[in-house]
């Protein structure tokens, strides 16, 4: 029996025994036949241990075919089911994974965030399947758009994450204008006589070099270019240059505008200072 | 087919993740930052590191200014072994640690280490090793980094479990002390900064200041994850000529003029880092 997955990914998905040696092998588990899509946690966890024990005919559990089961179900569990992508919990080991390395090596990491702009629309003007199909082709597309190193992860709804680990800046913008354009250049055929243009929003931020630091703080980073390149009109790249380390107008304004208490200590800056009378408005 | 609705992306919230794990038999790190140099971040760190010495604790201050270190220069120290000898594997980290005038100790990085003012991989292992190799003998290490906010500076802040922010009235140093605020919260998700203000000129100038650049964080700096960046005042150390003497005689002002406003202010600073120390130090770690 083939074990069939969601068919984003059937290629991967294929599992021991192939259909021409079902007969040839038989396998002792309930109608032969694990139905990977309808697998729950529980389930699964219960024919591995049940492969682990003899089986009350004396027939034989096929290591491979135990140990194929296995990895489907590791695969699985590191795989969105709609799109093959990695899912959130994949993302999580790879951008740990990415952050200590950065730590480490020092070399410039991106992680971009990319929404689909107006998703909602699509949903509720054509309907969920639409919806779905529309994700799963978004997906295939990002996937064009970055070198095999690179992890593309469904991170929620229609939200995707990319980590590009030893990304140099130059190459973070032609990659994320990239996406951009890969997604507004095409529209999506997602059913007969249906396509859909549409455009994605790119927000990117950089892992700190040297760094050890939190995966929460950098998604959250790269997020907030997002939700600037959302605020900017959508359909564009917002990037984080680095950190932000301008002190703008305002911000010195009510630094020490205020601070004229007495006058003294803000006096006495500006006598060192000389020029710097000017701020003090 | 179609999937279950995928479940709202939570987003975990942020919490400083120290470099070595919290451990109440290791020393405390500290790491002495302000941005603009100048302000008196080596005369804090030497003073204050004198002034918990005098409170019992066994202190040790690592001089992370890689590039352009004076730590030497302050506390008149002519040393033969330096940090760049350990890290050359001339001398060993024992025969680096000098006794300085105040009672604690000091690794000095030495001019030799110019080399080091960019971070490698080399550079930051062979500074954790260190780091990690002295922990167990003191109850604090101060680091006393060096001015700006280059990644030599931001790596070694990023060492410590507590940064203490020196800054001057002045605008200019503000300035640079809030633009070192906004890069830490962004860059390490650093909650909870120390503020000291360095040659204040009225009783409650410090505590004024720091209240502004709360407020200023408050409006600008952005909240992640776990919340706002909280600024905790923890001393002004007031205007004094004998504050320049001292640094032109090179000698420590915590001990050659104990009884000065100065030093006072530095004892009562200790005092509350002393405090954070002893929480440190009776800290339960789970497991």
């Amino acid at each position: 029996m083939v074990l069939s997955v969601g068919s984003g990914w059937q290629a991967n998905a294929r599992l021991y025994p192939p259909q021409s040696e079902a007969k040839a092998v038989e396998i002792p588990y309930p109608n032969h036949c694990v139905d990977v899509d309808s697998l729950r946690l529980d389930s699964a966890l219960r024919l591995i241990e049940q492969s682990g024990q003899p089986i009350e005919d004396d027939r034989e559990v096929p290591q491979a075919y135990v140990q194929s089961v296995i990895d489907a179900l590791c695969s699985l569990s590191s795989r969105d089911s709609l799109t093959g992508l990695s899912n959130r919990r994949s993302f999580s080991q790879a951008i740990d994974r990415e952050l200590d390395r950065v730590a480490r090596m020092g070399d410039v990491a991106l992680l971009l965030m990319v929404d689909i702009d107006h998703f909602k629309i699509v949903n509720d003007t054509h309907g969920h399947i639409v919806g779905d199909e529309v994700i799963k082709q978004m997906a295939q597309r990002l996937l064009d758009c970055v070198r095999p190193m690179d992890t593309v992860a469904r991170f929620g709804g229609e939200e995707f994450a990319v980590v590009l680990p030893n990304c140099s800046q130059t190459y973070s913008e032609v990659v994320a204008e990239r996406i951009r354009h890969a997604v507004e250049d095409r529209p999506f055929h997602v059913g007969p006589g249906l396509a859909l243009s549409l455009t994605v929003s790119v927000g990117g931020a950089y892992a700190p070099q040297w760094i050890r630091s939190e995966a929460a703080i950098w998604i959250e980073r790269a997020d907030r270019q997002l939700y600037r390149a959302k605020r900017g009109g959508r359909n564009r790249v917002c990037l984080e240059e680095t950190f932000d380390t301008v002190v703008s107008t305002e911000e010195k304004e009510l630094l020490y505008g205020a601070l004229n208490f007495g006058g003294l200590g803000a006096m006495a800056a500006m006598t060192q200072d000389g020029n710097d009378g000017a701020l003090h408005s | 087919m179609s999937t279950a609705a995928s479940p709202s992306p939570t987003r975990p919230s942020v919490v400083y993740k120290p470099m070595f794990p919290v451990d109440p038999k290791r020393a405390m790190v500290f790491a002495v930052t302000s941005g603009k140099g100048g302000v008196g971040k080596t005369f804090v760190s030497a003073n204050t590191a004198a002034a918990l010495a005098k409170r019992g604790l066994r202190v040790l201050v690592l001089d992370a200014d890689l590039g352009l270190a004076n730590l030497d220069v302050v506390l008149n120290l002519y040393p033969k072994t330096t940090l760049h000898d350990v890290f050359t594997g001339k001398a060993t980290l024992r025969e680096a640690i000098l006794k300085a005038p105040g009672g604690f100790d000091v690794l000095l990085a030495g001019s030799g280490l110019v080399e080091y003012s960019r971070l490698t991989s080399d550079v930051r292992d062979q500074f954790q090793t260190v780091l990690h190799d002295v922990m167990l003998d003191y109850d604090v290490v101060i680091l006393d980094t060096g001015a700006g906010i280059s990644d030599v500076v931001l790596y070694a802040i990023s060492l410590a479990d507590e940064v203490l922010l020196v800054s001057t009235p002045e605008p200019t140093s503000l300035t640079d002390a809030y633009a070192t605020v906004k890069v830490l919260a962004a860059q390490q998700g650093r909650r909870t900064i120390r503020v000291a203000i360095n040659q204040t000129l009225q009783p409650g100038e410090g505590r004024i200041i720091t209240t502004q650049l709360q407020r200023v964080v408050d409006r600008f700096v952005p909240v992640l994850g776990s919340g706002p960046v909280m600024l905790t005042h923890i001393g002004d150390i007031p205007s004094d000529t004998l504050v320049r003497n001292a640094v032109q005689k090179r000698q420590l002002l915590f001990t050659s003029m104990p009884g000065s406003a100065p030093a006072q202010a530095i004892a009562g600073m200790a005092s509350r880092l002393g405090d954070l120390v002893q929480r440190w130090q009776t800290t339960r770690v789970a497991g």
